[in-house]
């Protein structure tokens, strides 16, 4: 019965601490920050994203302490994300300027500006790689300089790129859109409440955990939902993140430009029957928006097919149902409520052997009731 | 009815629509309607002026095709569906002084608590499937401020033995019953609190017409016995004819007829009537 | 004290937030009110509720005392601890008296609280009707209209099927005569503390993003039915071992020796003091 006495915790929890950090260096080996940024870009950006914090350099930190395990990286942090004031509110962004790298069209083969397929693993073979072994910091340094000579010329431009549905819009094949220029509601600031606003629920998908979104997302299209999407258009690319003159709000002249972050945006498209004048039925088509912090395609994706699910509420399916996808897809919630069992739960277990008790006391007199009536 | 007789329940110039409406159908009539249907915005007028009263012991029928609006009008009168306009009124709830539309939703929840009772056609909107039969009649009894188990108890287990639940499954959940038993349970908890008013909603659809007959005269005897007054909505006018003392006929969201049941089936005035006796016998 | 980050871990606007929602739980009694839950140090479910509310209340001069299932020394209380006292400096005690602020998961301390005392209660699920409706905007629903037979149905359904009710801990009470709420999983034993108490109670949950409160001086009333009255668990003629504390919340153990069944204290902090008391040298 050594769990339910326990004593001793302070001591017990320092010699755990440090048998922690035994696993993570007993190979007497370090890495490097820097390192964990350079190469594991997919792993930094999917906890950036999950975290709804873009710093690659916290993100590697965060990778490195958390041994690469992202639920922990990512609770790392959020927790971190926690204690930082909210000193401004970037300015509204545009993303057709973005500087795109990367954009591709499943819908449209010639989309004005081109497909461009930039760096993509879609097409590599799933082949391991055994040069990679032995790879060395110099091989890497001259494959750099001379794909650098090969593929940039003189400065590299800023590419930007009109938006793939602004094209279907002008046919009149998808509704206008009017901008909503509502601040948005944030919910790291106010919790979320039903039926919750866009924003919220655009909020909740990003920050999502990738493979949560991406399960619900690919229970959609299988059957368990009534969504039949197309890529409308998927591009990576840079945003500049500018802020308003803290005395000249609202001009563009003198906003500060801070930064830029690098996103993935996908916009989905799924037809729809729509009903005009006259009871007339019309083929539109609607839209499911995705974006991420970082290249996560699957996840903007998925985003996009979920955002457009609880546009459209119905109870035959949970995916439509907003309060079941939105409570259950935040990584350090559900991490943190499945990982709470391990608690002891020694007071409340004891007050049920109490019931228990009492129940089977109380149930030989019940059953003697029964047969006395029914007899 | 004799016209001393104050009304259990009073029914004035209700009306739903769903859908807002557009300048060409905003008076809830148009010439270019299809039915109660505007095809220029799609709004539905599902319940047109409808008014009626309701009689102490009466069993007032309500008969029409799908699509007549008989069943948004049983939604509206359990405030299930929020009526577009009209009024509505109880002889128990304040003297039948006070509009129940007009009253706050917890206040709707009381009334639906103790002065009704509402037998669906679909019994899962009736029922908690996973919870006893005894519990669900709990519910109800609790719902309206009961606070004694052994009273609940022996309250639920008369009321099953009423419409005939043998006393042995009364723990037993609603979904393992047949769809008759579950329709009995649902009459069981609708009668509960001894309302004046019980609305039926369809209540023998789909099931076999052994089982059909059987829930019926169940209900005829129970109202014998308890005198209540009940509103019964039915698209078969067999059902109408068993069970109901007056009928009301609806179209497209109309009331379009009403009398003494034995009236309307001798001798139909409106056409559509007509149509619906003859294709009784 | 770990200065990488602010006095009491939140930045300050953070901290205004909590306590603004916490405010209104307190005009509130036992109304759930929403509060952005921040993401924790601590993992999700392992008390950031309660965690939050300590944050956003503790100050330069607060003593705290942290409990998990009545024990000061669980690991859990332990790190919660080690988290509020890294971050502030404040000092921390075992003693139930001689601290300000309580956080505790599970348990209401032995020893009767003060008035200038506040007991923080860590809180898992804090919706009383979750099990008979799932959806939340319904629950919203059916508090406001103070619809609340569910929440006696889930206790008749009990009786119904063992004869008595077999809520565990956490068994629901009305307060102020108004909302159901969630004691949180405190046991049975320890409702009854909550009627009347001098001392201010906050309860937080954190993945749920909730606060609410009971505060001095309320009405706590444990649910139950006129046939069927509230019954706390019960340890008549039963002692502990320990201390020979009766009329207390006892933990089971069994002896591996002999394989007898004997008691003990769960408040850890109340055992010790007791045996003090007795034995002014103590024996620990």
């Amino acid at each position: 019965m050594g769990y339910i006495a326990v004593k001793g915790g302070t001591h017990a929890i320092e010699e755990s601490i440090k048998r922690l950090k035994y696993e993570r260096i007993h190979h007497g080996q370090t890495i490097e920050v820097e390192r964990i940024k350079a190469g594991m870009r997919g792993l930094v950006d999917q906890v950036m994203s999950e975290s709804s914090l873009y710093n690659e350099t916290l993100a590697a930190l965060a990778i490195k302490q958390a041994e690469g395990n992202p639920e922990e990286a990512v609770f790392l942090l959020r927790a971190y994300r926690s204690t930082v004031p909210r000193k401004h509110y970037s300015k509204v962004i545009e993303t057709e300027q973005m500087n795109v790298e990367r954009r591709i069209s499943a819908s449209f083969k010639d989309i004005p500006g081109g497909q461009i397929l930039g760096a993509t693993t879609d097409y590599t073979h799933r082949l391991l790689d055994f040069t990679l072994m032995d790879e060395t910091d110099v091989a890497v340094q001259e494959w750099l300089h001379y794909y650098q000579k090969e593929s940039f010329q003189g400065d590299e431009e800023q590419l930007t790129l009109p938006k793939v549905l602004d094209y279907l819009r002008k046919e009149g094949l998808i509704p206008p859109c009017e901008n909503n220029n509502m601040e948005p509601d944030d919910v790291t600031r106010e919790s979320l409440d039903f039926p919750s606003s866009r924003s919220q629920r655009l909020q909740i998908l990003t920050r999502g955990e990738t493979g949560a979104v991406t399960s619900l997302a690919y229970a959609v299209i299988r059957g368990y939902g009534a969504l039949h999407p197309t890529v409308g258009e998927l591009r990576v690319g840079t945003l500049p993140v500018t802020i308003d003159h803290p005395t000249d709000a609202g001009d563009e002249d003198d906003a500060y430009y801070i930064g830029e972050v690098k996103v993935t945006e996908v916009e989905m498209l799924m037809p729809v029957t729509v009903e005009k004048e006259y009871g007339k039925k019309e083929m539109e088509f609607e839209i499911g928006y995705g974006l991420v912090f970082g290249q996560n395609e699957t996840k903007a994706i998925s985003m996009g097919i979920l955002d457009n699910c609880l546009e459209h509420p119905t109870p035959d399916f949970p995916s439509h149902n907003e309060e079941f996808v939105l409570y259950h897809i935040d990584s350090v919630e559900s991490t943190g409520f499945i990982s709470h069992l391990k608690m002891p739960h020694y007071v409340t277990f004891q007050s049920k052997l109490d019931s228990v008790r009492k129940t089977k006391k109380e149930g030989t007199k019940n059953e003697e009731g029964q047969e006395v009536k029914s007899g | 009815m004799a016209e001393f007789e104050v009304p259990v329940l009073s029914i004035k110039n209700l009306n739903k629509q769903f859908g807002s409406g557009c300048p060409r159908c905003q008076d809830g009539e148009s010439p270019s309607f299809v039915k109660n249907y505007c095809p220029i915005c799609g709004t539905v007028y599902a319940c047109r002026d409808v008014s009626f009263d309701v009689f102490p012991g009466e069993v007032l029928g309500i008969v029409g095709e799908s699509g007549s609006g008989k069943s948004t009008l049983m939604q509206c009168l359990y405030f299930d569906q929020e009526v577009t306009a009209g009024e509505a009124y109880l002889a128990d709830y304040h003297n039948g002084e006070k509009n129940l539309f007009q009253e706050s939703s917890q206040q709707q929840r009381y009334i639906r608590n103790n002065i009704m009772g509402k037998v669906y056609q679909n019994p899962l909107l009736g029922l908690k499937m996973n919870f006893s039969s005894i519990g669900n009649i709990a519910e109800k009894l609790i719902a309206a401020g009961n606070q004694h188990v052994g009273m609940m108890e022996n309250r639920g287990t008369e009321l099953l033995n009423k419409v005939n639940i043998p006393v042995h499954r009364r723990k037993e959940a609603p979904k393992n019953f047949s769809g008759g038993m579950q329709q009995r349970v649902q009459i069981a908890k609708a009668l509960s609190n001894r309302p004046p008013l019980l609305l039926l909603d369809e209540v023998t659809t789909g099931l076999d017409l052994s089982v059909q007959a059987s829930v019926l005269d169940l209900i005829k005897s129970l109202q014998r016995e308890l005198n209540i007054s009940i509103v019964l909505v039915s698209h078969d006018l067999g059902v109408i004819r068993m069970l109901a003392d007056r009928t009301l006929v609806m179209l497209e969201g109309r009331v379009i007829e009403q009398g003494l049941t034995d009236q309307i089936l001798e001798d139909p005035q409106h056409p559509y009537t007509q149509q619906l006796v003859h294709s009784l016998l | 004290m770990n200065t990488a980050y602010n006095f009491a871990f939140f930045d300050e606007g953070s901290k205004r937030e909590i306590r603004r929602a916490t405010l209104k739980a307190i005009a509130i009694p036992g109304y759930q009110v929403p509060f952005a839950s921040r993401e924790m140090p601590i993992g999700r479910g392992w008390g950031t509720g309660g965690l939050q509310l300590t944050l956003s209340l503790i100050g330069k001069n607060d003593v705290l005392k942290v409990i998990d299932q009545g024990s000061d020394e669980s690991v859990n209380a332990v790190n919660i601890k080690k988290l509020v006292s890294d971050t502030t400096g404040v000092a921390t005690t075992d003693h139930t008296t001689e601290a300000t602020l309580i956080q505790s998961r599970h348990r209401i301390p032995e020893v009767p609280l003060k008035k200038n005392q506040i007991l923080i209660l860590q809180v898992p699920l804090p919706e009383p009707l979750r099990y008979y409706e799932p959806s939340e905007s319904e629950t919203k629903k059916l508090h406001a209209e103070k619809e609340y037979s569910g929440a006696w149905l889930m206790l008749f359904e009990q009786i119904m099927k063992y004869g008595s009710m077999t809520t565990g801990a956490d068994h629901p009470v009305l307060v102020h005569d108004r909302y159901v709420m969630a004691p949180s999983p405190i046991p049975r034993f320890d409702n009854p503390k909550m009627h009347e108490s001098e001392a201010l109670i906050l309860l937080g949950a954190g993945r749920e993003k909730k606060v609410y409160a009971v505060p001095p001086y309320t009405k706590v009333v444990s649910l139950d039915f006129e046939d069927y009255p509230f019954e706390p668990e019960s340890f008549l003629d039963k002692h502990c071992r320990l201390c020979g504390s009766t009329g207390v919340f006892l933990d089971e153990l069994v002896d591996e020796g002999t394989n007898e069944t004997f008691y003990q204290c769960n408040d850890t902090s109340y055992c010790i003091e007791t045996l003090n008391e007795v034995e002014p040298f103590g024996v620990k």
